[in-house]
């Protein structure tokens, strides 16, 4: 995604950091408490939960920073109405490093949003943990849960019309607590599509690509560690 | 005390609708006030409304084709009855395709403003659905505390934007504060700030115009780009902008520095004029 810091630094060069963007709507859905990383190739804007989740967004924001103890500025613009909000900037705490790198990756897949939209939004909420379940044979990719009602088990054939790529190199079962998860439900209602890896140690990594209107792409990108050992032999 | 009118004309009948549809968004209670040429819903600045008052005024004539009136003496020909607004836009609501609304005050155990609805029928025969709404008839002795407000002479005053815009920015505003200040200078331009301890959110309206001064002797030497403003309470703003369902016909805003905002708006011919404080 292109940034116009070009063109704006000849007005602003006060600043240390000038970005913008047209369409917040998607930004400002995902973020509540955020960290931002700026670099050349665009802002990273990290949340943390808990210190298990991570979420990620590229995008770029119209945003004015002239350094530390200055406040954040955002200009927003809709229709003429312009909206100027100070943000008070606060020290960031060290953001986890959840280690996740693509070497690691022993199992990805990556579905159609539409396909998990449905299952993320009946998921048993009495069921503290979702358990995710790639193997090589059936079920293939399975989600369950397990509340007091019984549990309940969602798959997701590899020849699906929904699975855009099913790479499973080693069965893998792992638990992750729903709380955890659930405010990547958001970006997956925004998304078109879902890569899910998981690595040796069972990390969660799940990558949303949301498209916006005028056909713009982002990426909100959510790590999540597992909630205990689960024997493989389990299904 | 007498009162019976009808209104026949589809037209009439939904402005009708809407205004009282608009009077229930805006205040709970309201007072109505019946003269020989109009009708008042009315609001007044008591300290249980947070004092915010409200004068909407409608001329009869433009609505109802039927209109007699007695009121309390023949010195004082009016009346004054409080009701609580909903029951009159609920009643009104069965009269969207009717054929006649007619509405007249009745004691029927105790007083009432009667409200009949002749539906539209496929049949020749007519069917009435009738609405018996509880008031209360104010004494005499209270009617100096419902006359209609003095507009004090303000500082500054401005167009309103579109109310549906302002709307959704004062709804965001007030996920983050309970305070608002609305500012506004000669120069067309209008202001809504909020600000707590961690931010501060200011959306700009610009090239709203404003009207001619009333006096250009006063304000010759004044500065165009000096903002007015008052803090008000946010929910009392967003009620306000969301009794508005349509744009009016005319929106003025006018500013008393740090005492109110008075907003005078103009639905077709009904006029609302409605005032909020500055917060103590």
């Amino acid at each position: 995604m292109p940034l116009l810091t070009q063109q704006i630094q000849d007005e602003d060069d006060q600043d240390s950091l000038v970005a913008s963007l047209d369409n917040v709507r998607n930004l400002s859905t995902i973020l509540k408490h955020a960290t931002c990383f700026a670099t050349k190739n665009g802002i990273k804007v990290t949340v943390e939960n808990a210190k298990c989740v991570q979420a990620n967004t590229l995008t770029a924001l119209r945003m004015c920073y002239q350094g530390y103890g200055y406040p954040l500025r955002l200009f927003l613009e809709e229709g003429g109405v312009v909206t100027v909000c100070k943000i008070n900037t606060q020290d960031p705490e060290d953001t986890l490093d959840f280690d996740f790198c693509s070497t690691n990756v022993i199992n990805k897949i990556i579905l159609q949003s539409e396909g998990l939209r449905e299952a993320f939004s009946e998921l048993d909420m009495m069921s503290e943990v979702l358990q995710i379940t790639m193997s090589l044979d059936k079920p293939y990719f399975r989600l369950s849960t397990f509340g007091n009602a019984g549990s309940s088990h969602l798959d997701y054939p590899k020849d699906s019309d929904l699975m855009e790529a099913f790479h499973c190199n080693q069965i893998q079962v792992n638990r992750y607590k729903i709380s955890l998860l659930k405010p990547s439900t958001k970006a997956l209602v925004l998304s078109c599509k879902v890569s899910i890896r998981t690595d040796n140690r069972g990390f969660l990594s799940s990558q949303y690509m949301i498209r916006n209107e005028d056909g713009q792409i982002c990426f909100v990108e959510y790590y999540c560690c597992p909630d205990e050992e689960v024997p493989e032999s389990e299904s | 005390m007498r009162f019976r009118a009808k209104i026949v004309d589809g037209a009439c009948l939904n402005h009708f609708t809407r205004i009282s549809n608009m009077i229930a968004k805006l205040a709970k209670t309201c007072t109505l006030r019946i003269s020989p040429d109009k009708l008042n819903f009315i609001l007044c600045d008591k300290l249980a409304n947070g004092g915010v008052s409200m004068w909407c005024e409608l001329e009869q004539e433009n609505f109802f084709n039927e209109f007699q009136m007695e009121g309390v003496s023949a010195e004082n020909n009016e009346i004054y009855l409080e009701l609580t607004s909903e029951n009159l836009s609920r009643a009104l609501k069965t009269a969207q395709n009717a054929r006649a609304l007619k509405i007249k005050l009745t004691n029927k155990h105790f007083p009432c403003l009667t409200v009949s609805v002749e539906m539209l029928s496929m049949s020749s025969s007519s069917r009435i659905v009738t609405h018996d709404i509880p008031i209360k008839v104010i004494p005499r002795k209270l009617w100096k505390d419902l006359q209609e407000p003095v507009v004090p002479d303000p500082d500054v005053s401005i167009y309103l934007p579109v109310l549906k815009t302002m709307k959704s920015v004062v709804e965001k505003m007030k996920n983050i504060s309970n305070h608002l200040v609305i500012e506004a200078n000669l120069d067309g331009e209008l202001n809504l700030k909020i600000e707590t301890e961690l931010v501060c959110v200011t959306t700009h309206f610009k090239d709203l115009g404003n009207p001619p001064l009333a006096s250009e002797s006063t304000h010759q030497d004044r500065n165009m780009e000096h903002m007015a403003e008052v803090h008000i309470d946010i929910r009392k703003l967003l009620q306000f902008l969301a009794g508005q369902q349509v744009n009016p016909t005319k929106a003025l805003c006018n500013i008393v520095n740090n005492k109110m905002v008075h907003f005078d708006l103009l639905h077709e011919d009904v006029s609302l004029q409605y005032f909020i404080p500055a917060l103590s």
